[in-house]
């Protein structure tokens, strides 16, 4: 009776890793169809990735535009983000008693908020209040850094508690100021919350759609997910299929990057914990 | 400086997360853009007027979507953290990965496969089934809802399960409960303030989602909140509209945040007993 149960279960969870992966490897695949077609199998070709000399991912100015906005958007959020948010922690964390929870409260909120209500408020500041900001790359990285902002705080946050006081405390009866405690023990022990950060931002910015799409200006901040959005609407050839591939790529060269680099410090300074503690990290905070 | 610091930090934080809070305190602002007899309307209208459809499918799509969510995940999160054994590493990756695979991607891949000439429509076809996925279905709409959110159901709930001290369930086996009953009055229990933090955690984006209705219908017949908030903000002359919306929905999800907090709270607790 209970291995039946259990064999059942087995079947539910490969049933399930099968329906959401499966479609996903079929689109990868026909960006290498040899038609126009995204649906019907022609036989494989490049055309859509390199040879087409228009229409292929590499060739089109559109695609190229959106590719090249995508990736300064993320680069640049992840400049002004990581400072802020080891800033942020590290001062939240210095605060005790009653204020610690509202703080704690206030910091998690914006990572549930759906992003509809973050990205029509930023609208409405971006085009009301500070029009100073104009729509565009400006407000586009305003708002992913204010939406990514919490997640960098969270991850550096759960470091701070684990690695607790007693280092800096320890470097501090040694001798040490404050400032020289904070830059030569706590700053260099937060390293793996802050590439667990870099990834996670990273991947964030790069797939955002709802907020970028709201504090666009049209096609000069054109990023390769509304590219994705505008296309899907409208009939598009397996290029498109293409482009997607390439920004699931993105998220996995950065990601497989970051779980390299935590494990190997870790195991350099004699922490525990492999790829699955590499793994908890990053995906803490991806919900 | 000890003072400085956290001073500027709780300045910061409250900037950084006030923003999205903003839209509410906006109205304050410029007074004369707002007045409250528009804000009423819109509320009327979704209570009783003509948006009240959209406002009762969006709860009702959410409803569904949640339901199955909870069905498919609940087994799966379960086995990862009680049956999984030597495979339980690979069965984790294998989850992740939808979280690491673009939204728009993913739904783009089902758009493929549901047109009408595409691999499952031809699938279907040969039981008998004709249908015509893409053109305003509301079934597409939910199963959509549920292929997109599902991966950040299951990775809370396994966490939650895998906390879970299992050998309270073998006490209650071993005092004479069966595995129902060891279930319902055990199981659950215990991991209720993790289930229902997982749940909200799903519910908040889909009631904020336009993308996956828009690109798997397009049709007002299955519009949701979501979608007219888009429209209004982005594409009519009538941004009030939305804004109203937005504080409408945000009232709302501001009551899930709350039980999310306190469940999360109460987790905490439970945890560090």
């Amino acid at each position: 009776m209970k291995r039946n149960k259990k064999s059942a279960l087995v079947y539910i969870v490969w049933g399930y890793i099968i329906w959401s992966l499966v479609p996903v490897i079929i689109a990868v695949i026909y960006s290498f169809n040899d038609g126009r077609s995204r649906t019907v199998w022609q036989g494989f070709s490049l055309r859509w990735w390199f040879t087409d000399p228009y229409a292929s991912v590499f060739h089109n100015p559109e695609t190229r535009n959106a590719i090249s906005n995508s990736l300064m958007l993320a680069f640049a959020t992840l400049l002004v983000v990581t400072p802020l948010g080891i800033t942020l922690a590290i001062g939240s964390q210095r605060i005790r008693g009653r204020g610690s929870h509202v703080v704690q409260g206030l910091t998690s909120a914006p990572l549930i908020t759906p992003e509809i209500v973050v990205g029509a408020a930023l609208l409405i500041t971006f085009t009301r209040l500070f029009t100073a900001v104009p729509l565009g790359f400006a407000a586009q990285l305003l708002g992913n850094v204010t939406f990514s902002l919490a997640s960098v705080v969270v991850i550096v946050r759960a470091r701070l508690v684990s690695i607790g006081s007693s280092f800096e405390e320890a470097a501090r009866d040694l001798g040490a100021t404050r400032w020289q405690a904070l830059r030569y023990v706590l700053l260099p022990m937060l390293w793996p919350s802050v590439m667990a950060s870099l990834v996670v931002v990273f991947a964030t910015v790069i797939d955002d759609f709802v907020i970028t799409s709201f504090l666009s200006s049209g096609v000069n901040s054109e990023t390769v997910p509304l590219r994705i959005y505008s296309s899907v609407k409208g009939g598009a050839t397996p290029a498109l299929n293409a482009l997607a591939t390439l920004l699931v790529l993105a998220s996995f060269t950065v990601l497989i990057i970051g779980l390299f680099g935590l494990s190997t410090w870790r195991k350099r300074h004699g922490e525990r914990g492999g790829l699955r503690a590499a793994l908890a990290d990053v995906t803490q905070m991806e919900n | 400086m000890l003072f400085a610091i956290p001073f500027y930090a709780v300045a910061c934080i409250a900037f950084g997360t006030i923003d999205p809070i903003f839209r509410d305190a906006v109205p304050q602002w410029n007074p004369l853009a707002w007045d409250f007899t528009q804000a009423r309307q819109i509320f009327a209208s979704l209570a009783t007027g003509p948006l009240r459809g959209v406002a009762v499918r969006t709860v009702l799509y959410v409803a569904c979507a949640m339901a199955i969510c909870f069905l498919i995940g609940f087994p799966i999160a379960y086995f990862l953290a009680r049956h999984a054994g030597k495979r339980k590493l690979l069965l984790l990756v294998l989850i992740i990965v939808p979280f690491w695979v673009n939204y728009l991607m993913r739904m783009l891949a089902w758009v493929n496969l549901l047109s009408n000439d595409g691999l499952f429509t031809r699938f279907m076809r040969i039981f008998g089934v004709n249908y015509n996925w893409l053109d305003g279905s509301p079934i597409t709409v939910v199963l959509g809802l549920v292929y997109g959110y599902i991966p950040f159901l299951i990775l809370p709930l396994y966490a939650t399960l895998e906390r879970l001290d299992w050998r309270l369930i073998d006490a209650a086996r071993d005092l004479g409960a069966n595995s129902r009953q060891a279930f319902r009055l055990v199981t659950v229990p215990m991991s209720k303030a993790g289930l229902v933090a997982a749940g909200i955690l799903i519910a908040l984006p889909m009631f904020g989602d336009y993308y996956t209705n828009d690109l798997l219908s397009r049709s007002p017949s299955t519009e949701m909140i979501g979608n007219q908030i888009e429209f209004f903000l982005n594409a009519s002359t009538l941004p009030q509209n939305g804004a109203v919306l937005v504080i409408a929905l945000s009232m709302f999800l501001l009551l899930l945040m709350s039980f999310y907090l306190r469940s999360t709270r109460q987790q905490t607790r439970q945890t560090a007993r």
